[in-house]
């Protein structure tokens, strides 16, 4: 991974408004031809390091680089990046065709490449039959697709998508979803893609980068961001979990020895505990918990307090002990009946499925 | 009357708004068909006639009149548009810009002040100054009052358009001046032809200040029609009023229609 | 490009400066200086032409009680403020007319409304002459009524002079109140109607209160220009019942005593302003933005 070329450094980078800090100093790269996703609740600071690297924005210190090369001093039109914006940003007073060829009109590309890229871009997105036509005769998902034509056409060095999907309703978010990384995949080219939405980051990412309170939380790829969360912050925002607060008995490489409020002590994955650290939460993901029949491992027992049936799932809350947790079950071929409510039941896990989380 | 159920209707409001529109309407159409009248006599109608217009069209100190407004108005309009065109950007758009408050409130000084005030300060003003050309007196005078009412129409427009479309367009490699040629400019083109049009009308229609600096060679139109009333109701009073009246409401509905086309662009539907 | 923000505002700053601002602080001057042997004024410190404005100098220099001004201001004022109300009672209704129809109807009545407004202010008002004057439409039906015979005549008094500024101003009045009026979300008239509300607790306590913006930027809009009408009272009054507006004018025309023009100026002003402030910062913006 190091070996990669680096695509955007950002380097020492904190922004403040007036009084507000949006953005602590964070730090991190972004490599050649990676979709990398910068995944946050509102108001964490994604939008704001997106802007900054547009030039949208003035990092209050630090420094930004593209390909090797400090772009601090430039100016947006000067940055060889584009972006696809919240709202598309389709120039209202112009057709599909002169949206797509103003970059490179500003870059002054001879007319008749200008056209054939025009043509090119349009194609791409499958738009070639609306070119003569304005950006408001458009659905949603025309408009995105335009949007993307726009900022593509001046074949930037990195692509910036500030919550492109935020706008469209659940099964064309979906659609496009698919359409997005194909796109990305085909073109080669660096995404840099802000979305509050958890799936979406899981779905399309090669690299997530988690921000919270204006810190970034945790970078890692999809898998290791669900399955081996930092933090608590991480654990929460993306996925449902069950947490314990947790005594540190001891650490092991990978392994760590914990004791539960309950007395129980297990053998715990863990990836970001510190040297020293005597507390600890504990995360268990509910659908890593068996019940009755599927219950096995660490064996708990505990009555059912409400359930939820959701389709493909049903929620559980089983009280143990004074504990309430939450429990997830696939209603898979077997149709399994809902259990419920008071009954009481099994619960298994597996140690291993459980982790100690750093602070 | 009153719909029972519902409840936003009130009995005898349209009763109440036709006799409105009557006498809102009733004193245009009594000078329109008055001027008509073939009688020398205002009151008095003895038939129908169009030798009045040909009167009015044949008076060369009406035309001077009409000649002079119409070159105050043009230039007027086009100072104040300018004016308040780069007023609007700066205090809308620019970040950082001290006492934008203030500045907006200096702008629209014309428009809270009664005009004889301002009429008056002017007169002293050019008196002092010695400066005696009453054409650009004119000009001078109207392009103040009228500026305001230039800015607002441009400065509403611009604050309802998103930042989104000028950094797009910077993010597309356009320097500021491609970005104002471009974006800014088509974008905001209706509220500055609405400014336009105000600052042209509120100009032509002018009398208090018109009057005040009227001298020899620049009388305005109001200012001759003003003159004149004095000497008494004509029918061919009526007629010039009539001729007024129908350009009028001809500039005010093609105002509506190119402002209602220009609207549309940016409502997204 | 280097600093917009400089050169950007600098026209319209200079120019409001030289021809308002400067000239303004002039005016104050002057109402402090001499009338001049020959009309215009001299620079010699004098609170003569304010002295004039309640007193007559009598031939010893003793000061005598003249009501003369005080009448012309107190029906300045009063003018100004009748016709405000009748605009607003006049409006109110017909805006609150308009948002009931149709989205169509609504964009051609209000069209309506504004389209008086682009005819010159000056055959608006010289319309009036000819329907109140003599022989004129309003003085034929009434003799056809047999009612009245003997008719003076109906032009040249306050009557004449209110008919003309609520005709002059009304459109001012009508825009903010029905931008204010299209404003108002009907489930609040129907969830006052579903609380026990009559229309008439509905209109006095939940409808007025909410569109009072609108009313208070009318009020603003129509009240100034009154306060300084000028056409209509020479017009509509004859020259004969004066108002301030054309008191000011005749002292920097025929009568060339411009110390006193000035001050009477000056006072103007500041009943204009005491009634902004009296109106609040906030109704005054708003109203600047509904003139557009």
């Amino acid at each position: 991974m190091e070996s990669r070329k680096k695509a955007v450094e950002i380097r020492q980078v904190s922004k403040t408004f007036g009084t507000f800090q949006a953005l602590e100093t964070v730090s991190l790269d972004i490599y050649d031809n990676e979709f990398f996703t910068l995944l946050g609740p509102s108001g964490c600071g994604k939008t704001t390091l997106l802007r900054m690297i547009a030039g949208f924005e003035e990092p209050t210190t630090g420094q930004i680089v593209l390909h090797g090369s400090d772009i601090q001093s430039l100016p947006p039109h000067k940055r060889r990046v584009n972006t696809v914006f919240q709202s598309y940003a389709l120039f209202p007073h112009m057709t599909l065709e002169q949206n797509v060829a103003y970059g490179l009109e500003n870059l002054r590309w001879p007319k008749d490449k200008v056209r054939a890229r025009v043509a090119e871009m349009l194609d791409l997105v499958h738009m070639s039959k609306f070119a003569r036509r304005r950006p408001q005769q458009l659905s949603g998902g025309q408009r995105q697709r335009v949007a993307l034509a726009r900022a593509l056409a001046p074949e930037p060095e990195v692509l910036l998508l500030d919550e492109p999907l935020s706008a469209l309703d659940l099964k064309l978010r979906q659609a496009m979803r698919e359409e997005l990384r194909a796109l990305q995949r085909q073109t080669g080219l660096t995404f840099v893609f802000v979305t509050h939405d958890q799936e979406e980051a899981l779905d399309m990412s090669d690299r997530i980068c988690v921000l919270g309170d204006g810190r970034i939380q945790q970078i890692g790829s999809p898998r290791e961001v669900y399955e081996n969360p930092a933090n608590r912050f991480v654990a929460n925002f993306i996925g449902e979990t069950n947490f314990f607060d947790v005594d540190v008995l001891s650490v092991e490489g990978d392994q760590a020895k914990v004791r539960t409020p309950m007395g129980m002590e297990l053998t715990a994955t863990q990836k970001h505990v510190r040297p020293g650290q005597k507390q600890a939460t504990l995360s268990l993901r509910p659908e890593k918990i068996g019940l009755d029949d599927q219950a096995s491992g660490q064996i708990l027992s505990g009555t059912i307090t409400s359930t939820n049936y959701l389709g493909g799932f049903t929620h559980y809350v089983v009280r143990v002990g004074d504990a309430d947790i939450r429990v997830s079950r696939r209603n898979d071929l077997s149709d399994t009946p809902t259990l419920a409510e008071g009954a009481t039941v099994k619960l298994g896990f597996s140690p291993a499925a459980t982790r100690v989380l750093g602070q | 009357m009153a719909n029972r159920t519902d409840v936003r209707r009130y009995r005898g409001l349209g009763p109440f708004a036709a006799l409105f529109f009557l006498w809102l309407y009733l004193p245009i159409l009594v000078v329109i068909i008055y001027s008509f009248n073939e009688n020398r006599l205002v009151s008095v109608w003895s038939g129908f006639s169009l030798k009045w217009y040909a009167a009015a069209l044949q008076n060369q100190n009406l035309m001077n009149a009409v000649k002079t407004s119409l070159s105050v108005a043009a230039i007027a309009t086009i100072a104040a548009t300018a004016i308040a065109l780069m007023a609007a950007l700066v205090l809308v758009r620019a970040k950082g810009v001290k006492f934008r408050r203030l500045s907006e409130t200096i702008i629209n000084l014309p428009l809270i002040l009664p005009e004889i005030v301002l009429s008056v300060a002017v007169l002293i003003l050019f008196s002092q100054i010695g400066f005696s050309n009453g054409f650009l007196k004119l000009v001078v005078a109207h392009t103040t009052f009228c500026t305001p009412f230039a800015f607002l129409p441009i400065r509403a427009r611009l604050q309802g358009m998103e930042m989104d479309f000028e950094e797009a367009s910077a993010d597309l490699y356009a320097g500021k001046w491609t970005t104002f040629q471009r974006v800014t400019l088509p974008l905001i083109a209706p509220g500055v032809f609405a400014g336009a049009m105000l600052a042209f009308v509120i100009s032509m229609d002018d009398f208090i200040t018109s009057n005040m600096l009227n001298s020899g060679g620049a009388t305005t139109l109001p200012v001759y029609i003003f003159g004149l009333i004095k000497q008494g109701t004509t029918p061919e009073l009526n007629a010039i009023s009539t001729i007024i009246i129908l350009v009028s409401l001809l500039v005010a509905a093609l105002a509506l229609f190119i402002q209602s086309r220009g609207g549309g662009s940016m409502i997204d539907d | 490009m280097k600093d917009f923000r400089f050169w950007g505002l600098l026209p319209a700053h200079v120019m409001m400066a030289l021809t308002l601002i400067v000239p303004i602080l002039i005016i104050v001057a002057v109402s402090f200086a001499t009338r001049g042997a020959y009309g215009g004024f001299e620079f010699s410190f004098s609170t003569e032409a304010y002295r004039q404005i309640l007193f007559n100098e009598g031939w010893t220099g003793e000061l005598e009680f003249n009501p003369q001004y005080l009448l012309i201001i107190g029906r300045t004022v009063i003018l100004a403020a009748l016709t405000t109300l009748i605009c607003m009672a006049l409006a109110f209704p017909v805006a609150y007319w308009i948002t009931l129809q149709g989205r169509t109807a609504r964009v051609i009545l209000l069209f309506m409304v504004t389209l008086p407004f682009w005819v010159s202010m000056i055959v608006r008002v010289y319309a009036w002459l000819i329907i109140l004057g003599n022989e004129g439409v309003i003085e034929k039906a009434l003799k056809l009524t047999g009612l009245v015979t003997d008719i003076d005549t109906l032009l040249f008094n306050s009557g004449a002079m209110l008919v003309g500024m609520v005709y002059s101003y009304i459109p001012l009045m009508i825009l903010p109140v029905f931008a204010s009026i299209e404003k108002l979300d009907p489930a609040l008239i129907e969830a006052s109607h579903d609380l026990h509300g009559s229309r008439a607790v509905t209109l006095r306590r939940v409808i007025l209160p909410l569109c009072w913006p609108g009313l208070a930027a009318g009020a603003i809009l129509v009240f100034v220009p009154c306060l300084g009408a000028v056409l209509e009272p020479i017009l509509l009054g004859g020259g004969k019942i004066m108002m301030m507006g054309n008191l000011i004018q005749m002292q920097f025309g025929g009568a060339r005593n411009w110390p006193f023009g000035a001050a009477i100026a000056i006072l103007l002003m500041v009943l204009v302003m005491v009634f902004l402030l009296l109106n609040g910062l906030r109704a005054t913006r708003r109203a600047m933005e509904e003139m557009t």
